[in-house]
């Protein structure tokens, strides 16, 4: 027989029901748990620190040694300001083109069914297993102005892709091709078709069910997939490289000019630029560490 | 006695789990833990199975002290509500856990999961992986694994309570049948009171980190403590400052004589065999239930009058400031949802 | 980040209760049809390109060029890297995960920042970063600057968010009732982390290390100026095959491109069995 014992005379008011209790606490710790977990930290936080950090910050460091100097020299150089207006004009179409083939590739991938679907679904990841350097190498045995699959046809035409910009970006839109989809098409899966049925059954017709239903639901991994590609896109050194034919104040990107200053012994201008370079990437990484619980809460 | 739980405090935060509990268990029984979500009865149970720390307090296991034994030295089987089941491994090998654990020799292992698999009627799916099987099967599975370790005591945290309605009702009879049969000591945790009822051999009510009341299901329901368990067991109207089930209800044309109260009928639902009748008595809502035959005799209909008192024997308790008139209308809940309080 | 869909069961079957989708309408069906154009033109067809460059010079032609010592030296340096690299990240990064995961500190937070850099900094970059600590000038003195293990240094650095970001997810999706469970069936720490968290995490790490090894073996800008690209020493596939190009020998740096893309395509098909394996699993 069980009994009620020693249950407390004075009751007080406990808070109200339903406040969720967090359940999934750990057990009380114990001190060899302690220890293992102390050991992990600074084992990971060591590695990080001597792989990533320090090295990323020395840059900043060997930046401005000389207070601004180094910048100045940089920004005054005509080849390097051309290079980097040209890398901002290629990302920027890069991810637009990403962004419009991006968004349409997922909605076919996830909301239809079509032959062949599979293998596009896998291909499609492919560009971000392939090496630079063979991206650049593919593009010019197709687009190469002499001895081109389609390069003479096109130069006829009065079009040249390879060694100039239209090359640099089909090599940049290449290499990040793979961000915005792999970042929308899981929200898309995720947010189902529901609401947008719910849409359709108002009277909404396709375009308008897509801005007003879909283009909210999937706006945040949109805007990171941007974000990806952007960084991505201006950071692409390899197949640009390869096809841009590396011309100084002609094809030549930042990147090619960060090798170029480095090797030519004007390393204040090399990591002035690679500075700037780096500062955009992590402002694009912490601008997506802070989209990204967002993105987490409206699942 | 096979648990004492002996002032167990816990809290998470600002929130009290848990004030002050103690209680004892008895061996070999299937006892319930019953209360609505949030009122700390998990927690309880989780306590016991070494999963949590009490803050305060202590608990022992068939006369040992467990109140820092870590799950793994307890011995007790615990049985989760989303089945814990161990993807990688087949049914087979899921039941073997934790005899693979022990270092059992092999062919003692493979004689026992054959006979729990038997016992769990799970036989034919050995070779199955979890994913293959229903959610019933997969919380069998479950149940045999926690039995091949032969655990002084099988913990069941809402076990029913990720299956739908049919498969519940035929776990919970079928639980019934196999303690009768293997007679661990057997402590599970339901916010359905129906369950509590129909299963255990004895029901401890925990509210708000408090154990209300202790006892068999019949000492539950014909003497609840308090207008808190009766309100949880099952269906209350509030008349003349008391609960009473709406079924001990007597419903009288003309005056009887000994009438509590004369009401106005507002409105009748037939709900298969019974009439429930809603009654406005001096503004007050008053719900009563009546068989379809006193319904006829009655001829009931909207806007009659009625006198009301309870029946002889009817259990009556005094309505506290602890109930909000609200809370009270747990007369249409289908009882296995209804949480009739603190919302 | 670059998380392969590992952790994909909850959505599969989310996908299911979702109903079926729909054949092609007019419009999405010309949508596909331009988009499969630019992605042929894009992809399809350069990479292809490639292949029948290959082709053209024949079995004899693939096996002259890669059987060259300087080619050969190449492959050997960049295979045996990257998988060394891909063992390391297999354990750091399963530890990362695991410490980002299951470990609450102060500055947790910019951990996860940093572990993304490596993914976003240009690679030209991260080889003058690696240089300005590992380099001639070492704060630290220490110079691995044109050395073998400039070219392990390098592959770490680029590599590091593949393993982490893709057990990550998976390792936070675990259920604490399962480890619970095995708890209370007697398992110790260690037990519970071999025979059941471990296993649930294989496919995650198995696709982390086939992404970084690949990742790693296609590797080009932060070696350029890390490596010194000395031949039969330290110069990797990459460059080998841009000295091929620079030469104007396409022939020979597609042989050795196809190569790059056969374990490009090995990869993409493992992590397709492996991710269809798992949802199996459910």
């Amino acid at each position: 027989m069980a009994d009620v014992l020693a249950t407390r005379p004075d009751r007080q008011p406990a808070l109200p029901v339903g406040i969720a209790a967090p359940r999934r606490r750990r057990p009380r710790r114990r001190a060899r748990s302690v220890l293992l977990t102390w050991l992990f930290r600074l084992i990971v936080v060591t590695y990080l620190f001597f792989l990533v950090a320090w090295p990323v910050s020395l840059v900043a460091q060997k930046t401005f040694e000389d207070g601004f100097s180094a910048l100045d020299t940089a920004l005054s150089d005509p080849s390097i300001t051309f290079a980097l207006k040209l890398t901002v004009i290629v990302a920027l179409q890069a991810v637009l083109i990403n962004l419009v083939f991006g968004v349409g590739i997922s909605l076919l991938l996830v909301r239809y069914e079509f032959r062949g679907k599979r293998l596009l679904s896998a291909l499609i990841d492919l560009p971000l297993s392939v090496s630079p350097v063979v991206v650049g190498l593919a593009l010019v045995l197709v687009y190469g102005g002499r001895d081109g699959w389609f390069g003479p046809a096109l130069q006829d035409a009065g079009f040249q892709v390879i060694f100039a910009t239209p090359g640099i970006v089909m090599a940049t839109t290449f290499v990040s091709l793979p961000l915005v989809i792999r970042e929308v098409v899981p929200v898309l899966t995720e947010i189902g078709t529901e609401q947008e049925q719910a849409a359709r059954s108002l009277g909404a017709n396709a375009a308008q069910t897509f801005r007003r239903i879909t283009l909210p639901g999937i706006k945040w991994a949109v805007v990171y997939g941007v974000v990806l590609s952007l960084a991505r896109s201006l950071g692409e050194f390899g197949a640009a490289k390869i096809v841009s034919g590396n011309f100084e104040g002609q094809t030549q990107t930042a990147t090619m000019a960060v090798e170029q200053k480095y090797q030519d012994f004007q390393q204040a201008s090399a990591y002035a630029t690679a500075f700037l370079l780096a500062a955009v990437s992590v402002a694009c990484i912490v601008v997506v560490s802070i989209i990204r619980p967002k993105q987490e809460r409206k699942r | 006695m096979s648990i004492e739980v002996r002032n167990i405090d816990k809290r998470f935060g600002d929130f009290i789990a848990l004030d002050d509990v103690s209680l004892t268990i008895p061996s070999g029984q299937l006892t319930a833990l019953l209360g609505p979500s949030g009122g700390g009865k998990s927690t309880l149970l989780r306590i016991i199975a070494g999963l949590e720390s009490a803050d305060t307090g202590t608990i022992q296991i068939e006369g040992r002290d467990a109140t820092d034994l870590p799950p793994q030295k307890r011995n007790v089987g615990f049985v989760f509500q989303h089945y814990a089941a161990f993807k990688h491994l087949t049914v087979a090998r899921n039941v073997a856990f934790g005899l693979e654990i022990r270092k059992r020799p092999k062919p003692e292992i493979r004689a026992k999961v054959v006979e729990l698999l038997e016992l769990v009627h799970l036989d034919q799916f050995a070779d199955r992986l979890p994913s293959q099987l229903s959610g019933g099967q997969r919380q069998r599975m479950a149940l045999a694994r926690a039995l091949a370790i032969e655990p002084t005591v099988l913990l069941l945290d809402e076990p029913f309570g990720a299956l739908d309605a049919k498969v519940r009702k035929e776990l919970r009879d079928w639980l019934r049948r196999l303690h009768d049969e293997v007679h661990v000591t057997t402590v599970f945790v339901t916010h359905d009171q129906e369950e509590a009822l129909e299963v255990a051999d004895e029901i401890v009510v925990i509210n708000e980190g408090r154990i209300e009341q202790v006892g068999s299901p019949d000492e539950l329901y014909d003497q609840p403590a308090n207008d808190f368990v009766m309100s949880f067991l099952g269906p209350v109207t509030r008349l003349d400052g008391n609960l009473v089930r709406p079924h001990d209800l007597f419903l009288a044309t003309s005056d009887p004589g000994d009438a509590s109260a004369v009401g106005t009928v507002t409105r009748l639902v037939r709900v298969g065999f019974e009439v429930r009748v809603e009654l406005d008595v001096a503004g007050q809502s008053v719900q009563a239930v009546v068989t379809r035959a006193e319904a006829r005799n009655l001829d009931l209909r909207e806007g009659g009058t009625l006198w009301i008192r309870p029946v002889a024997g009817a259990v009556i308790v005094e309505a506290t400031e602890r109930l909000a008139v609200g809370d009270l209308d747990g007369i249409d809940g289908d009882g296995a949802d209804a949480v009739p309080v603190g919302r | 980040m670059t998380a392969v869909d590992v952790a994909a069961p909850a959505r599969t079957a989310r996908r299911r209760r979702s109903g079926r989708a729909n054949g092609l309408t007019a419009t999405s069906g010309l949508g596909l049809g331009v988009s499969v154009i630019w992605f042929s033109l894009l992809v399809l067809i350069p990479l292809s390109a490639v292949l029948v460059k290959t082709s053209e010079g024949g079995w004899s032609g693939f096996w002259t060029t890669i059987s060259n010592e300087q080619t050969a030296a190449a492959l050997r340096l960049t295979v045996g890297q990257a998988l060394l690299v891909t063992v390391v990240n297999v354990f750091m990064g399963t530890l990362i995960a695991w410490v980002l995961v299951r470990d609450e500190f102060f500055g947790k937070r910019a951990l996860e920042v940093v572990i993304d850099i490596p993914f976003a900094l240009p690679t030209i970059v991260a080889g003058l970063v690696l240089l300005s600590l590992y380099g001639a000038n070492s704060p630290v003195g220490v110079n691995v600057a044109n050395t073998r293990t400039s070219v392990f240094v390098a592959f770490l650095f680029v590599t590091l968010p593949f393993v982490v970001r893709t057990v990550q997810p998976v390792l936070a999706e675990l259920d604490a009732d399962v480890e619970e469970a095995a708890a209370s069936l007697g398992a110790s720490r260690f037990t519970i982390f071999r025979r059941i968290i471990l296993p649930a995490l294989v496919p995650a790490i198995s696709a982390g290390a086939a992404l970084s090894f690949a990742r790693a073996i296609s590797e080009y800008g932060s070696l350029v100026l890390l490596s010194g690209n000395l031949p039969l020493r330290t110069e990797v596939t990459s460059v080998r095959m841009l000295s091929y190009i620079e030469n104007g020998d396409l022939a020979s740096a597609s042989a050795v491109a196809t190569i790059l893309l056969l374990v490009a395509l090995v990869v993409i098909v493992a992590l397709d069995v492996i991710q269809r394996r798992v949802s199996r699993r459910g």
